[in-house]
């Protein structure tokens, strides 16, 4: 069974944002526009965190990207009250759309904000209809939605590499923001496989987890920039 | 000064039943207005998307949980004033009784809509049921919400059971009365009763069951709802004094509405002779203890985490101590914790007056308290690049608006078909019968207490 993880290498990142637009592209998250944006609904899978250091003109930059941590002891999971937010059998930390009622437990329970209520039914502006993903179904008002690891992706590798009959290559099925990563910091794979570029790097020295002392156990590491 | 005598006394109850003012008339019509206005707002949010309300990322729980608590605390009026004081037999408690008890009923009511207005899809509410579905799907029973569903339909039944037991009786003595529909209506609820010893006997036995079995439901009911805030990983949120320190909270609030209630009967139904000014001081005296006892788990959680000095827990606790939430905070104090000090705590301000003075206070208080439980701490939870604020929108105000209302509304309604103090446990306190207890007097505050 494998184990899906990914690693960010925060010395990699240059914060430009391609993962952001690439995620919205391939998993169709409507834009609610800079009104609603500014009234904090939008909808973000990942999100580049901008932290500021020192005082100006003196400043450094620095940025983390961060979407679900795909938690092994995932808080949203427990609150769910219909099963909505729930752990599948590969590790991934699931979210059925239409089996969520909307109750918002789930994000309020996540320590990083990563999950996004959809707080008016989707839209978007023309011609950005003309590009939806067709394995990727939409959210209609009043559910929760989230990073899915590129679930669709997952899948369709995994049924595709079992009707040739082989083993998924390492490499061969990146999530979108992987993928988009000009600068390759972004490195998503199967961490049960002792021999994938994610293991390789979850288990460097310079790794360490999102709020570990939580103990949400997340299968994102993040590979820091001073080691 | 007693209780005027068992003629007097039917006269007296029953009036508000056969007689209607314009008073009542308006007390029906505004309120009216205000829950449709109430009605139309929920149905709006769910026609125009849940986006109309203030709810945001990351503060996703704001008024309407802040609500839900709210009304479940407000329904722990009943439970104590009721189960306790029957239980401990306290003989002034017999005009009270009622009064509390269809707080409990009508507070749980409202209470129980907030789960379901704060959905994003609240049509699908049913899925919280534990119904036998086709795709064998149950709710997910690790939620405290499903919790909460349990409890407080566990709670429910139970507080309307345990209002209309004693309310037999009385059902009896206004059909006997009552002549036309009314009659066939009353005689339907009082479910054939004849005042047989035997029937007497059955009444007394059911009531004793349900205030002893009531008493732990309440208490479980409002740690229940605790646990939605206790069980998340956020800060000041998970914390094991939330259990006591709500239940406390709940039964101080259920007192002061219990007051509130209490003095608008005295003055539109004309009750003097009922409720004296006597009542008004022992339930003043429970207000004060519920007050210090508040305080007493305020500072204890405040303390702690002041203590412990976890740098997330701490931003949000200077948050409301002295940023941004502090003058909510420091009036949440003043008004729950100083103003029934002063008010309850000197016995020359104890009057009805200064139970409504801070009755008033408590209420507005333990609002601000569950208020400024959640929206700070959503709002600052780990991340600081996801900090957010909360302001609530029209919709949320007008909803929270006409809550009040419909409490009103629905007192009003049910003052008019049922006599609002028990009648028969009024006539039963005027026996002198030396097991029946006498009703409170200026020489014995507290009727005669037998425990």
């Amino acid at each position: 069974m494998p184990r899906w993880g990914m690693a960010v290498d925060l010395d990699r990142c240059t914060g430009c944002g391609a993962c952001v637009t690439a995620c919205h592209a391939e998993n169709n998250i409507s834009t609610v526009g800079a009104d609603q944006a500014a009234r904090g609904r939008a909808k973000h899978w990942i999100r580049v965190e901008r932290y500021w250091e020192g005082d100006f003109p003196d400043v450094t930059l620095k940025f983390r990207p961060v979407m679900c941590q795909q938690c092994d002891n995932a808080p949203c999971e427990p609150v769910c009250p219909t099963y909505a937010s729930h752990h599948t059998q590969d590790g991934l930390n699931a979210q059925v759309y239409n089996r969520c009622i909307g109750t918002r437990y789930c994000a309020n329970a996540c320590p990083y904000n990563v999950r996004f209520f959809d707080f008016f039914n989707p839209s978007w502006d023309k011609p950005l209809h003309l590009q939806l993903n067709p394995d990727v179904s939409l959210r209609e008002v009043g559910v929760m939605e989230k990073c899915t690891f590129c679930v669709q992706r997952i899948k369709s590798a995994t049924i595709q590499a079992k009707a040739d009959e082989r083993e998924l290559k390492d490499g061969e099925l990146q999530t979108a923001c992987a993928q988009a990563c000009p600068s390759r910091a972004l490195v998503f794979g199967d961490l049960s496989d002792p021999e994938s570029e994610v293991s390789r790097l979850s288990k460097s020295p310079r790794g360490s987890k999102l709020l570990e002392d939580l103990g949400t156990q997340p299968k994102v590491t993040y590979l820091s920039k001073d080691a | 000064m007693s209780h005027p005598a068992h003629q007097q006394i039917n006269r007296d109850l029953i009036r508000p039943l056969l007689q209607t003012s314009w008073r009542f008339y308006v007390l029906v019509v505004l309120p009216t207005a205000l829950v449709l206005a109430g009605l139309i707002s929920w149905f709006s949010q769910m026609f125009f998307g849940f986006g109309i309300s203030g709810i945001r990322w990351p503060v996703f729980w704001g008024f309407y949980v802040t609500n839900f608590v709210f009304w479940i605390g407000i329904s722990h009026a009943g439970t104590l004033i009721s189960a306790i004081l029957r239980l401990v037999n306290a003989g002034w408690r017999r005009p009270v009784t009622r009064c509390a008890e269809v707080i409990t009923v009508f507070a749980l009511m409202i209470g129980a809509m907030f789960p379901i207005i704060h959905l994003g899809r609240p049509w699908l509410a049913f899925w919280l049921f534990p119904y036998p579905s086709e795709r064998l799907i149950w709710p997910n029973f690790r939620s405290p919400l499903v919790w909460d569903f349990f409890a407080i339909n566990t709670y429910l039944t139970g507080s309307v059971l345990f209002l209309f037991l004693p309310m037999i009786p009385d059902f009896a003595v206004v059909r006997d009365r009552a002549t036309g529909p009314r009659r066939r209506i009353y005689s339907v609820l009082a479910l054939g009763w004849r005042g047989t010893p035997r029937q007497w006997h059955r009444l007394e036995t059911a009531m004793q069951i349900m205030a002893i079995a009531i008493i732990p439901v309440a208490v479980s009911v409002h740690t229940i709802v605790s646990f939605d805030f206790s069980m998340a990983p956020v800060p000041m949120w998970q914390t094991t004094i939330f259990g006591p320190y709500f239940v406390a909270g709940a039964i101080f609030s259920g007192i002061a509405a219990l007051l509130l209630a209490m003095a608008a009967l005295r003055r539109f139904l004309h009750l003097e002779a009922y409720l004296h000014p006597v009542h008004f001081q022992n339930l003043g005296k429970l207000l004060l203890v519920m007050a210090l006892l508040w305080g007493y788990f305020v500072f204890n959680e405040r303390l702690v985490t002041y203590y412990g000095n976890e740098p997330a827990e701490m931003a949000v606790f200077w948050r409301t101590q002295r940023e941004s939430f502090a003058p909510l905070y420091w009036t949440m104090v003043i008004c729950n914790f100083v103003l029934p000090l002063v008010l309850m705590g000197i016995r020359r301000f104890r009057t009805i007056t200064g139970c409504i003075i801070a009755s008033l206070g408590v209420v507005l208080g333990m609002w601000l308290e569950r208020y400024l439980i959640i929206v700070p701490a959503l709002g600052h939870k780990y991340l600081p690049n996801s900090f957010g604020t909360y302001s609530p929108q029209p919709v949320e105000i007008i909803i929270t608006a006409a809550t009040f209302a419909a409490m009103i509304l629905l007192y009003a309604l049910f003052a008019k078909v049922v006599p609002i103090i028990s009648m028969w446990e009024l006539k039963a306190g005027e026996h002198v019968s030396p097991d029946l207890i006498p009703p409170a007097t200026e020489e014995h505050p507290l009727g005669e207490l037998h425990l």
